[in-house]
């Protein structure tokens, strides 16, 4: 029996799953529909019976590596546990048949927890004006800088189109960039791995909109000189945008309002725990200075006598980003959270994530090339260079991990380190789960000078090989009934 | 040794003057820095229409592989005269023979200067520093 | 500590193997002067029972729709089948990432294709992505994606029957752009008049029907109008409807946007959803969001695979197509999983209860004295408008003191709407029960208004 068919290939003409009562109103009359409104073709759907649709997707759902069944070092994206009762929490009808439009004394308690996040994500990042608004971290980007140019519009100064971006930022910040109509111009890392300050300088000016770092660096780094760094973009009357993607190495340790940041995003989905869920969704609040707080997006939750409610109407606003307030679902969840650490977990929670990262990078740093090795802060990026002469690439380090149970690191990020492997443990790892992933990379190394072909073929464990993603792009099929 | 018989930019392109035609191409070692070894990656290149003008430094068009993307930039400037038909459909031909059968695009130049360019050696010292 | 498994035994050799004395040690990068001195302002934390009695207090101030519910505009209460949130639910799918390790997320990857290509039938079009944000955040990537086609083009033509959030929505994204937004008025019918703003500088024409209001656009007039004019022709679309109403597809569209939430997703106070987004095969490589495709491995087998990367901003940079990049994958795959469960059979099943409902419910009250359905001759799908005698937000109060949600009193969010005006949403989920005890409410207003 073939266990690998698609759900239209198991389809068969008649079957379904969900069906409805009988109507208690009379069937409906499509003649009092205007001419032309019905559909002449109706869509291919699969049609399965209950039972198969239930196997297909618990069949799948075994084709999936994730963080409930394997460790997860994914660099840069905070693979930690989803607490279960987060997602139960999720489940409780007065959190999940609830609709924003309803009065807002009949939603007091989604409101009020809305809230109360919000003022626990300025507790954290020292920056007091929050919105949950933005859908995840990318369109948290893009919503800052467009709060930064209503900013200098407001003060005069629309001449401030650039933005500063490090060269080891995320794809999102130049991209960011440009939708807001900014320039993106590429800052260069120094020597050490971070911000290359006299090269800042030489970029800084009275053109300068935003400067956005981010803190710790891609590499994994804190930027030592950060105080300075947002003291010289303060200095010709720009902006500091931090990226909050790391925020997991420093939160309870060290506020980013101190540093002189001026606004930054929040992932929700790293940070505050809530599940990735193949790709999302997410949630990117934005936390900003007081002067920048009349800029944010509408609708606000507003405090007053009569509890809390939805405030649509902000004159100086820069709009709505997306439907709706924000994505309650993934806020909640952060709640659950954020209440159950508190402030003391919080700092506990960054303070594991740092030991977890160092441990691994002193326990690999002689066996896998380190190009910055020294005290890192939640991840750390080593590369193939002691394994380049086997004619090994990250790559195939990466695959044969997925062998050995695990899901691999990020691979060939940040760009600034060539065949980069990014390893971030998180702080929920336990550390007889480290020792186990150190003795696998050391094997491994060990595979790269006696069998590096095992490596080329790996992984041979999976449902399917490499695949070849030359001809998925060159020959695309990528609908099934459309071909 | 890269062919001494052409000029190069320090992104990777290459230009074979001819009287006033000037080809243009791209390296072998743009092409394994797209592919990071595996030259069937190559999945796609955008290419400009004969009889438009392109200057010095200017680019022309695009090259991809399933994960990088790089532009493709113009060493002289000049009227783009004939275009590669073969290379859209047959990319493993940028592999198989960069410097001849693998050219992009011809110009006529509307100067011959290319003082600023780098001759052969030059060039390795950029692929030197780079690999 | 909640989560943390380290002990202080581990921690002490842990530290040891690092090196250093202290967890202080650790963070010796951060300057001394930029660290938290006493502790940040959040509450200490509590045990998970402590959590599960606020959450549940928390919980009882929010009064949910079961007792019925005609608040819709864009947001609509469906019956979820069980295996949806029993499928979605397993951690499997919850806890993974992005699949960009393919040979490690066949699961995500297959779901994401048949997700796509069940979106793409839907739709009536040729190819869909992995899913946006939200339908709002799509209509602005849709108008974005046009401009990119339609080079030089700058004016964008937007009816004003789309949702207020997503006129919104695209009055942001474009506030930094050189595009031109015109806004098309609803005609005395309640459909757009594109009349004399369609023309050769325009790069897109978007519409949306059922629009808010209810009424149903011509669809077809729009997208010839836009293709006789060389502009991109934009779609928004109510995903339930399309089990019985015409596919944007066949109606002639270039671009098919909407929100994802009636196919499987609960209202959860507007988040998460995902957004569709469907489109030509010619247009591929300006699509934004993730893209799975068929390919097979060394050995011949299918496999499945992000394809089309380059146009993504990890690759691209600030030459991307969007911005995009954490989606809203889980959600997608509920509206999967929904699709599969509905079939043809059933998604038009529910689209016909919907319909059936609203016809029911506009009969009664066209029955009414002192209530109108101004846009009665556009026709409707399931949710209407309705001119009360009285402010809409009186008549509220008056289905809310009857136990019931009432429906969306235009005014409060559409500027210059007649206070009058109620949208009244209905479902399979709403009874005959629910809309009898409507009509009897509304009709007490109505005889309150003529006796005073």
């Amino acid at each position: 029996m073939n266990k690998d068919l698609l759900l239209y290939e198991k389809s068969r003409a008649g079957r379904r799953t969900l069906r409805l009562g009988e109507l208690d109103v009379p069937a409906a009359d499509v003649k009092r529909l205007p001419k032309g409104s019905l559909r002449e073709k109706f869509a291919v759907l699969p049609e399965v019976g209950e039972l198969e649709l239930v196997r297909h997707y618990v069949r799948l759902s075994k084709k999936n590596v994730s963080i409930t069944d394997s460790f997860y070092p994914l660099g840069s994206c905070t693979m930690k546990y989803n607490p279960v009762t987060n997602e139960a929490a999720a489940g409780i009808a007065g959190f999940r048949q609830i609709h924003p439009f309803q009065d807002a004394g009949r939603v007091q308690g989604a409101l009020a927890i809305w809230k109360r996040l919000e003022n626990y994500l300025a507790g954290v990042t020292g920056l007091p004006a929050v919105t949950i608004h933005p859908a995840a971290g990318a369109q948290g980007e893009l919503c800052a800088l467009l709060v930064a140019g209503a900013h200098f519009e407001a003060k005069g100064e629309s001449q401030r189109k650039v933005v500063l971006i490090p060269d080891s930022a995320h794809g999102t910040n130049p991209a960011s960039a440009a939708i807001a109509g900014l320039k993106a111009v590429t800052v260069k890392s120094g020597d050490d791995g971070l911000v290359d300050l006299a090269d800042l300088k030489s970029k800084l000016g009275d053109d300068t909109a935003v400067f956005m770092i981010t803190n710790p660096s891609t590499l994994g780094l804190f930027e030592t000189r950060i105080a300075e760094i947002c003291a010289a973009v303060h200095a010709v009357g720009g902006l500091v945008y931090m990226d909050g993607a790391n925020l997991n190495a420093i939160m309870g340790v060290a506020r980013p309002a101190d540093f002189g940041v001026d606004m930054m995003h929040i992932n929700l989905h790293k940070t505050f725990s809530t599940p990735h869920g193949g790709g999302g969704p997410g949630a990117g609040p934005i936390c900003v200075i007081e002067e920048l707080r009349r800029f944010l997006p509408a609708p606000r939750i507003v405090e007053d006598a009569n509890g809390y409610r939805l405030d649509y109407d902000a004159p100086d606003s820069i709009g709505m980003l997306r439907g709706w307030p924000g994505n309650w679902g993934v806020v909640l969840r952060a709640y659950c959270y954020i209440r159950r650490l508190g402030r003391e977990g919080i700092r506990r929670a960054a303070e594991n994530a740092v030991l977890n990262a160092n441990y691994l990078r002193v326990k690999l740093n002689k066996t896998y090339h380190v190009p910055f090795d020294r005290m890192c802060m939640h991840e750390f990026v080593c590369n193939t260079r002691h394994q380049r002469q086997y004619g090994i690439h990250a790559v195939d380090i990466a695959k044969r991990l997925i062998d050995l149970g695990y899901h691999p690191m990020t691979i060939y990020f940040p760009l600034v380190v060539s065949e980069a492997m990014m390893i971030e443990p998180t702080e929920t790892e336990c550390k007889e789960t480290l020792d186990a992933f150190i003795e696998d990379m050391l094997l491994i190394a060990q595979e790269c000078a006696d069998d590096p072909d095992k490596l080329h073929a790996a992984p041979v464990t999976t449902p399917v090989g490499r695949l070849d993603e030359g001809r998925a792009v060159k020959d695309p099929v990528l609908c099934y009934t459309c071909g | 040794m890269r062919p001494d018989d052409r000029k190069y930019l320090s992104s990777h392109e290459w230009i074979k003057i001819d009287g006033d035609i000037g080809t243009i191409g791209i390296t072998d070692f743009a092409v394994q820095e797209l592919c990071s070894g595996n030259e069937s990656d190559l999945v796609y290149c955008d290419l400009p229409e004969a009889g438009r003008s392109v200057e010095a430094g200017e680019t022309f068009g695009e090259i991809e592989s399933v994960k990088a993307v790089a532009d493709l930039n113009a060493p002289l400037g000049g009227e783009v005269i004939e275009v590669n038909a073969a290379i859209e459909d047959h990319l493993e031909i940028l592999a198989d023979d960069p410097w001849e059968r693998g050219w992009l695009i011809k110009i006529k130049l509307s100067a011959k200067t290319s003082d600023a360019l780098l001759d052969a050696a030059a060039y390795e010292e950029v692929v030197a520093q780079e690999a | 500590m909640p989560f943390i498994q380290t002990t202080d035994a581990d921690r002490t050799e842990m530290l040891a193997a690092i090196g250093v004395r202290s967890i202080d040690d650790l963070f010796e990068q951060i300057p001394a002067g930029l660290r938290v001195k006493q502790s940040i302002d959040v509450p200490e934390g509590i045990s998970e029972n402590e959590l599960w009695a606020e959450l549940n207090e928390l919980a009882s101030w929010n009064s949910t729709a079961e007792k019925g519910s005609f608040l819709g505009a864009g947001l609509y209460r469906h019956y979820i089948p069980t295996v949806v949130d029993s499928l979605q639910g397993r951690h499997e799918f919850v806890t993974a990432y992005t699949p960009y390790q393919p040979e490690a997320s066949q699961g995500t990857l297959v779901a994401f294709f048949e997700f796509q290509s069940m979106v793409a039938e839907l739709c009536g079009m040729e190819v869909a992505n992995a899913s946006m944000y939200d339908g709002c955040s799509a209509v602005a990537e849709a108008v974005l994606m046009a401009s990119s086609i339609t080079r030089g083009k700058q004016r964008v033509v937007m009816s004003a029957g789309l949702h207020p959030h997503s006129l919104r929505t695209v009055k942001t994204y474009l506030a930094c752009s050189d595009l031109e937004l015109v806004i098309a008025p609803l005609g005395a019918d309640g459909r757009t008049k594109f009349d004399g703003l369609i023309d050769d500088r325009t790069s897109s024409v978007v519409v949306q029907s059922p629009n808010f209001f209810g009424a149903l656009e011509d669809q077809g007039a729009v997208a010839s109008a836009a293709k006789a004019a060389g502009a991109i022709s934009i779609a928004s679309v109510y995903p339930i409807a399309l089990g019985l109403l015409q596919s944007p597809g066949e109606a002639g569209f270039d671009i098919v946007v909407g929100d994802g939430q009636s196919l499987g997703v609960p209202t959860a106070m507007g988040g998460p959803s995902f957004g569709i987004f469907a489109t030509r095969n010619e247009y591929v490589r300006k699509m934004p969001g993730r893209i799975v495709g068929q390919t097979v491995d060394g050995q011949g087998r299918r496999g499945f695979a992000l394809t089309f990367q380059t146009r993504e901003q990890h690759i691209r940079r600030e030459k991307a197509t969007s911005n995009i990049c954490t989606n809203n994958a889980l959600m997608a795959l509920r509206g999967a999983i929904y699709m599969a469960a509905a079939g043809p059979a059933g998604l038009r099943e529910v689209a016909e209860h919907c319909l059936a409902k609203a016809q029911y419910a506009a009969d009664a009250i066209d029955a009414l004295e002192g209530f109108e359905r101004p846009y009665a001759a556009a026709g409707y799908f399931n949710e209407f408008l309705v001119r009360c005698p009285v402010p809409a937000k009186g008549v509220n109060r008056a289905i809310d003191a009857a136990g019931m949600i009432g429906g969306l009193a235009i005014c409060e969010h559409v500027k210059g709407a007649d206070e009058r005006d109620l949208l009244l949403a209905f479902t399979e989920l709403t009874t005959r029960e629910q809309i009898d005890l409507l009509v009897k409410t509304l009709s007490s207003i109505s005889q309150t208004v003529s006796v005073g």
